[in-house]
């Protein structure tokens, strides 16, 4: 690994040079959890622990669940109140298996957010990036099939509507929508190859997970300054960094224990928060409810699928120059996977010599107005599109490309960027050297 | 930075309700203080058996609960009869037994029957299919703030009649002030005075309409007292651990820190 310089695993005893010369397992396992790792990582480094644990989480509660739910249309329904009723907790694992989706949503935006601010996504961390966002598009496939699952009104009319999306695509759609249904509608089918694909994703997102580690255990963590740990020697490397284990490893224990005690509350005193009461009715394909709405995860990005109406120029400009193969409907689906492929093409877009936003004066600001544009349109996809809400959207929507297909590559060439520090060491002695660190300096180790 | 945090949670938790809200329609909803709300509220046993009685007596003959495991009735967190009623509250149901394909009285280990009018919906879930009715702004605040959810639904619904009445194609609809759009086909099921209580609580309507509202919510969430004890250790148990937690980061960063400050000086 062409990675930080630091210390290796010496096997010692006679069974470990034995093991060791066939398998360097413990020499795997040591680089892993001694790696080098940025002083001065701050508070928002620690989702991706948050992230692996709700990986786990969902795998041991889903195999658990998956062996009480029968995937058939006429009684998974029943099946999920078995769960809940006769099965031993059955009722708790169901519920950390629901809210566990919304707490991997929530950390993996803090998570791509984080990265955003800081850079992370730039040179030569692009393939950590790549992966990053397969990751969250595994994620979002996995999260939509296990919300089928229950087979309530808002799982099968969810299917109903984002498999549409499929058949929107020129001239293919039909047969592609037909081919994901397993048939013509939602059905027994649909629902079959959903809880297969449902277990089987996970696991892909496991091997995804260890690509993602590899590739950032090879460049280096990214930090809060965006300079790079020194290389030149072990002793310099040493000077910007601590081993994982156990300084990184035990406050991200803490970081996480934290966000479980919510997490834990959230479950065992208001589960059905974060989720839709249509779904306590089951599935009937002949009433349509009031009011699909997705998750709340997805809500940001169903804005934007729903943001371009026909009445919307530049949908008109699409349909009238590819001569009506473009239609709204069409454009809608383009925006939504749009807006996720050009966050992917972020260290390409992005021009900017600097890596942290926390150097960058202008940035900062259309950073934050980025964050808050998401939030905005989490909330225009929860409403019915009436009154302001397509407005809204469309707004919200172009400032979601402005920014990554404009200012992104405008503001790398005309902001000043800030000084940096020249190390991390640097950045690390300035915010410990007088605040905390005189009073704790004072008394013995003990 | 804690209070970002905590601001941006409550923003993504409104946010996220907001959905669950914007596919019921508007109608107006009583809150009602019941002893199962918050995290430390558990199901009133007394209240529970004097729903379980407007249940059968009234809400049966239309709706059912097939859901329900009639044996739960039994069950600590529950009403909570003792076995011997159990059995005998399960002879007034008659259900379909597939291997004699015949209807037979029920036993304890049998569900509630289906609903016997096929225009009735099962009410096993409705408490939790009707949680999400209340705003303000599609924010869901109200049910966050002062937990209403599906059983002030429920309540608003049984003392929400106003007495009007049309006739459209030949149905009859009711004007209610809770259910969405005004008009409900289900005629007043509730006037007041319709059971005897057996503790002789006072049968108005309101207190009917309450306690029926509590047992509907027993029958969605029949695990609500365990799930908010397991809450409890889980929730006391991880504050211990994220504080010594705290501590044991603190006390390894230390000498990090300290060399960082004793280089500044």
């Amino acid at each position: 690994m062409s990675g930080i310089p630091h210390d290796h695993y010496e096997p010692k005893t006679r069974f470990e040079k034995w093991l060791h010369q066939r398998l360097p397992i413990v020499a795997l396992m040591y680089d892993t959890l001694m790696i080098p790792t940025p002083k001065n990582l701050n508070w928002m480094w620690v989702w991706g622990i948050v992230l692996t644990f709700c990986l786990a989480l969902q795998i041991v509660t889903g195999i658990v669940l998956a062996m009480h739910y029968t995937p058939h249309v006429d009684l998974a329904f029943a099946s999920v109140e078995h769960i809940m009723r006769d099965v031993n907790y059955g009722h708790m694992l169901r519920y950390f298996h629901a809210n566990g989706a919304s707490l991997f949503f929530v950390a993996v935006y803090l998570h791509i957010f984080r990265g955003l601010y800081y850079g992370s996504y730039k040179s030569p961390r692009e393939v950590t990036w790549i992966i990053g966002i397969l990751i969250y598009l595994a994620m979002m496939a996995t999260a939509f099939m296990g919300y089928v699952l229950p087979w309530g009104q808002m799982s099968f009319w969810g299917a109903t509507v984002i498999t549409g999306l499929f058949g929107a695509i020129p001239f293919v759609g039909d047969a592609i929508q037909t081919w994901l249904l397993g048939g013509p509608a939602v059905d027994n089918p649909t629902l079959n190859r959903f809880f297969s694909l449902h277990y089987l994703l996970p696991f892909i997102i496991a091997a995804l997970v260890i690509v993602h580690i590899w590739a950032f255990h090879t460049t280096g963590n990214n930090n809060p300054t965006g300079v790079e740990v020194r290389r030149t020697s072990k002793e310099e490397a040493a000077k910007d960094t601590v081993p994982f284990w156990p300084y990184f490893v035990i406050k991200d224990f803490f970081a996480l224990s934290f966000v479980l005690v919510v997490f834990f509350a959230i479950v065992a005193f208001m589960p059905n928060y974060l989720g839709h009461p249509d779904n306590y009715v089951e599935a009937n394909p002949l009433a349509t409810p009031a009011h699909i709405v997705p998750e709340w995860y997805f809500l940001p990005f169903y804005a934007i699928l729903r943001a371009f109406t026909a009445d919307v120029w530049v949908v008109q400009l699409a349909n009238f120059i590819t001569g009506g193969i473009i239609d709204a409907k069409f454009f809608g689906v383009l925006a939504m996977f749009g807006s996720i492929l050009v966050m992917a093409l972020a260290p390409w877009l992005d021009t900017s010599m600097v890596r942290s936003g926390r150097y960058r004066p202008m940035f900062k600001w259309w950073f934050w107005l980025l964050a808050l544009d998401f939030l905005v349109l989490m909330w225009c996809g929860s409403q019915p599109p009436e009154g302001l809400v397509p407005a809204l959207s469309l707004i919200g929507t172009s400032y979601w490309f402005f920014y990554f297909l404009i200012l992104l590559p405008v503001l790398g060439v005309i902001e000043k960027p800030l000084p940096q520090p020249a190390t991390i060491e640097e950045d690390f002695i300035a915010h410990y050297g007088h605040a905390d660190g005189g009073a704790t300096s004072a008394k013995p180790a003990e | 930075m804690m209070r970002k945090i905590t601001a941006t949670t409550l923003t993504v938790l409104a946010l996220a309700s907001g959905g669950a809200w914007a596919a019921g329609g508007e109608g107006h909803v009583e809150d009602v203080d019941f002893s199962f709300e918050g995290p430390f509220g558990v199901y009133d046993q007394i209240q529970l058996q004097r729903g379980l009685k407007v249940y059968t007596e009234v809400c049966s003959s239309c709706h059912g609960l097939k859901y329900v495991p009639i044996r739960t009735l039994s069950d600590e967190g529950g009403p909570a009869l003792p076995e011997e009623q159990v059995r005998a509250y399960a002879q007034n149901f008659e259900v379909w037994d597939e291997e004699l394909r015949d209807y037979r009285t029920a036993t304890p280990n049998d569900h509630f029957p289906e609903s016997a009018n096929e225009q009735a919906p099962d009410l096993s879930l409705m408490a939790k299919a009707r949680a999400g009715f209340h705003g303000p702004m599609g924010l869901g605040l109200n049910q966050l703030f002062k937990g209403m959810g599906g059983p002030e639904y429920i309540y608003s619904l049984l003392t929400g009649y106003t007495g009007e009445e049309k006739e459209v194609a030949g149905t009859v609809f009711y004007e209610n002030t809770a259910f969405p759009g005004g008009w409900i086909a289900m005629a007043p099921p509730l006037y007041g005075e319709d059971v005897e209580f057996d503790d002789g609580h006072p049968n108005t309507l309101e207190n009917e309409a309450e306690d029926v509202a509590a047992f509907l919510m027993w029958a969605a969430e029949p695990k609500m007292n365990a799930r908010k004890r397991a809450g409890f250790v889980g929730v006391t148990f991880l504050i211990v651990l994220t504080v010594l937690l705290y501590l044991t980061n603190k006390q390894i960063w230390a000498p990090v820190k300290r060399a960082a400050a004793r280089k500044s000086a």
